[in-house]
């Protein structure tokens, strides 16, 4: 049924559609209507499951560890220095191979102390072993958790549904929540192979020696490596009972385009509008929106982006030292094309702690890029453009 | 593309009255956006909510910087100067005011079409809030849809059935009656 909900009311229905069983969280700005949604739905009866409070986000993901390693399914949600101060059981969820579901709302971290989004919160865990799934619409933020769910539980890796704070989290647009019969049929009960069992408590020691070790992470990257596949199988099925369609990336006016447009989240809707009025001018441009993240769709985008005249890589976000990380990601992916087939890339940094990308931001972007005025590395969008290198620096 | 900013202090029900008429839109057959300002928010400050309508699907995921319409639920926010409520308010754009003031005397506001509706006055009517803080936001939309129609009554009222804490009825017939109460001036003279 078609209502109207903001993304993190979408969120939670996701997760009650889901039939989540255990949820543990700890409150922060912008996610906190998520959990209190849930609190209500599991107060009410609407949910049937667990809600467990705690003293901090380490706490949260530590219950949702306890919780999946019993064979529960798991939810929590949370942004920023949440995030951060999960860091450590981040690892724990992904190298216990549990398949625990976290929302996090992208918000910019401190200091100075910002509600607002950007996505170094969520790109600084990327080397956690987590998958990572980036949501335009608060349409696609149900039916991501849904799918998370699915795709996490066969692979036994967790997944990060992310979205953006406000631009997303607080708007209200149009959503077709899913029948519950439907996503039953998506969606089976969680059945994964290994759990432990309360009604048989033993002390389990798990030292895992040099000869090991990388025995266990080699099939985690190999999990990543089957999650391509994974979610586009996850996403094809889902378009069957709904109609709606998500892969691992989204394509706009892309079959002619020399120059692709190419980033995440919200700022790729609103790249969608810069696409068509520049296409009126006359510039053949195009839109790459990266929907998951971790693992990489390296291939894909190889496919896409070879024999492309330019790629103009947005983010928000930024390794500091080197780059936007979507840019030197892509970069790093494209160095395996032919060198007549690799387009020129140039990068730029904008809207972190939240700053408004406009269309007229984003046509501004494409325009330097298409007359040639952007170099290889991140261009700041704060500044004009060649005083990103004071010149002492260079 | 219509694009439409409340202006209200915290408390009044600015970021409500913007769900609403999401809603309503919705229930027309339109494509919408709701969001408040993007902050924190205190009881009695300046605040702000924003609506996007659009026959076709909104991909613009921004702030609106150029809005067709601005619905004022405090007057005190104008006349103290406590909010530029006509910033970047497109040429032939309105200004829909909760005020028991004629119209006219919001001319200096600009080239815009002014109107006027004693909101307060009716939520206290209808036991909507309290003597000091009636809640306003459900009578002022009613007058918006006489404004602009574009949203019909009937959505509007569903819309603040769902949405209303408390009070649905009372809050439908405070719509209703700011709707027949609304005086508008428009750049070429006064009506309704």
């Amino acid at each position: 049924m078609k209502r109207v909900l903001k993304g993190n009311s979408a969120v939670a229905e996701g997760v009650r559609l889901a039939r989540a069983q255990v949820i543990c969280a700890y409150p922060i700005t912008p996610q906190t209507s998520i959990i209190e949604d849930l609190a209500v739905m599991v107060s009410s009866g609407a949910l049937p499951a667990k809600f467990i409070k705690v003293e901090s986000e380490h706490s949260a993901m530590a219950g949702c560890i306890s919780a999946a390693s019993t064979g529960a399914r798991t939810f929590t949600a949370t942004s920023s220095q949440g995030l951060a101060l999960m860091h450590e059981l981040i690892h724990w969820a992904a190298g216990a191979r549990l398949p625990v579901i976290l929302a996090n709302v992208n918000r910019s971290l401190a200091p100075g102390w910002s509600i607002w989004t950007d996505q170094n919160d969520t790109l600084s865990q990327r080397d956690t072993g987590w998958m990572q799934v980036y949501c335009q619409s608060s349409q696609e933020v149900i039916d991501s958790v849904i799918q998370a769910y699915k795709v996490s539980e066969r692979l036994l890796l967790p997944t990060m549904v992310i979205l953006d704070a406000f631009f997303l989290s607080h708007t209200h647009e149009i959503v077709d929540v899913p029948d519950q019969e439907i996503v039953d049929r998506f969606l089976p009960p969680i059945n994964i192979p290994f759990r432990l069992d309360p009604a048989k408590p033993a002390a389990l020691g798990n030292l895992l020696y040099p000869d090991l070790y990388m025995e266990f992470r080699r099939k985690m990257d190999l999990a990543h490596e089957d999650a391509l596949n994974v979610w586009e199988d996850v996403g094809r099925e889902w378009a069957g009972l709904t109609g709606r369609s998500y892969g691992l990336v989204e394509t706009y006016r892309c079959d002619d385009a020399e120059m692709v447009f190419f980033t995440a989240a919200t700022a790729a809707s609103t790249a969608r509008v810069a696409v068509d009025e520049l296409r009126e001018r006359g510039v053949p441009v195009g839109l790459v929106r990266l929907r998951v993240f971790r693992p990489f769709p390296a291939a894909l985008l190889q496919n896409l982006l070879s024999g492309r005249r330019k790629v103009v890589v947005l983010d928000r976000n930024c390794s500091y030292g080197h780059h936007g990380i979507f840019h030197q990601e892509l970069k790093s992916a494209l160095y395996d094309l032919p060198q007549d087939k690799r387009p020129h890339v140039s990068g730029v940094i904008a809207g972190l702690g939240g700053r408004d990308i406009t269309v007229d931001d984003i046509k501004e972007m494409m325009t330097l890029a298409w007359d040639g005025k952007l170099g290889a590395s991140s261009w700041w969008h704060v500044l004009p453009v060649g005083e990103e290198e004071p010149a002492a620096a260079k | 593309m219509r694009e439409i900013r409340i202006h209200g202090r915290g408390g009044q029900g600015a970021v409500i009255a913007s769900e609403i008429l999401a809603d309503a839109a919705f229930r027309c057959g339109q494509y919408v956006q709701a969001f408040p300002s993007f902050g924190s928010e205190r009881r009695g400050a300046p605040v702000a909510a924003f609506v996007r309508l659009d026959e076709r699907q909104i991909w613009a995921r921004t702030e609106i910087y150029r809005p067709h319409g601005i619905i004022v639920l405090d007057e005190g926010l104008v006349t103290l100067k406590l909010a530029d409520v006509t910033q970047g308010l497109q040429a032939g754009g309105f200004v829909l005011l909760n005020s028991a003031r004629d119209p006219e005397t919001f001319s200096y506001l600009g080239n815009f079409t002014v109107a006027v509706v004693d909101a307060g006055r009716i939520a206290i009517a209808h036991r909507l809030g309290s003597l000091t803080a009636p809640i306003v936001n459900t009578g002022i939309l009613g007058a918006f849809v006489s404004l602009t129609s574009w949203v019909t009554m009937e959505s509007l009222e569903e819309a603040i059935k769902l949405h209303a804490p408390i009070k649905p009825e009372e809050n439908v017939q405070a719509a209703r009656e700011a709707a027949a109460a609304v005086r508008i001036l428009t750049a070429a003279g006064p009506r309704g």
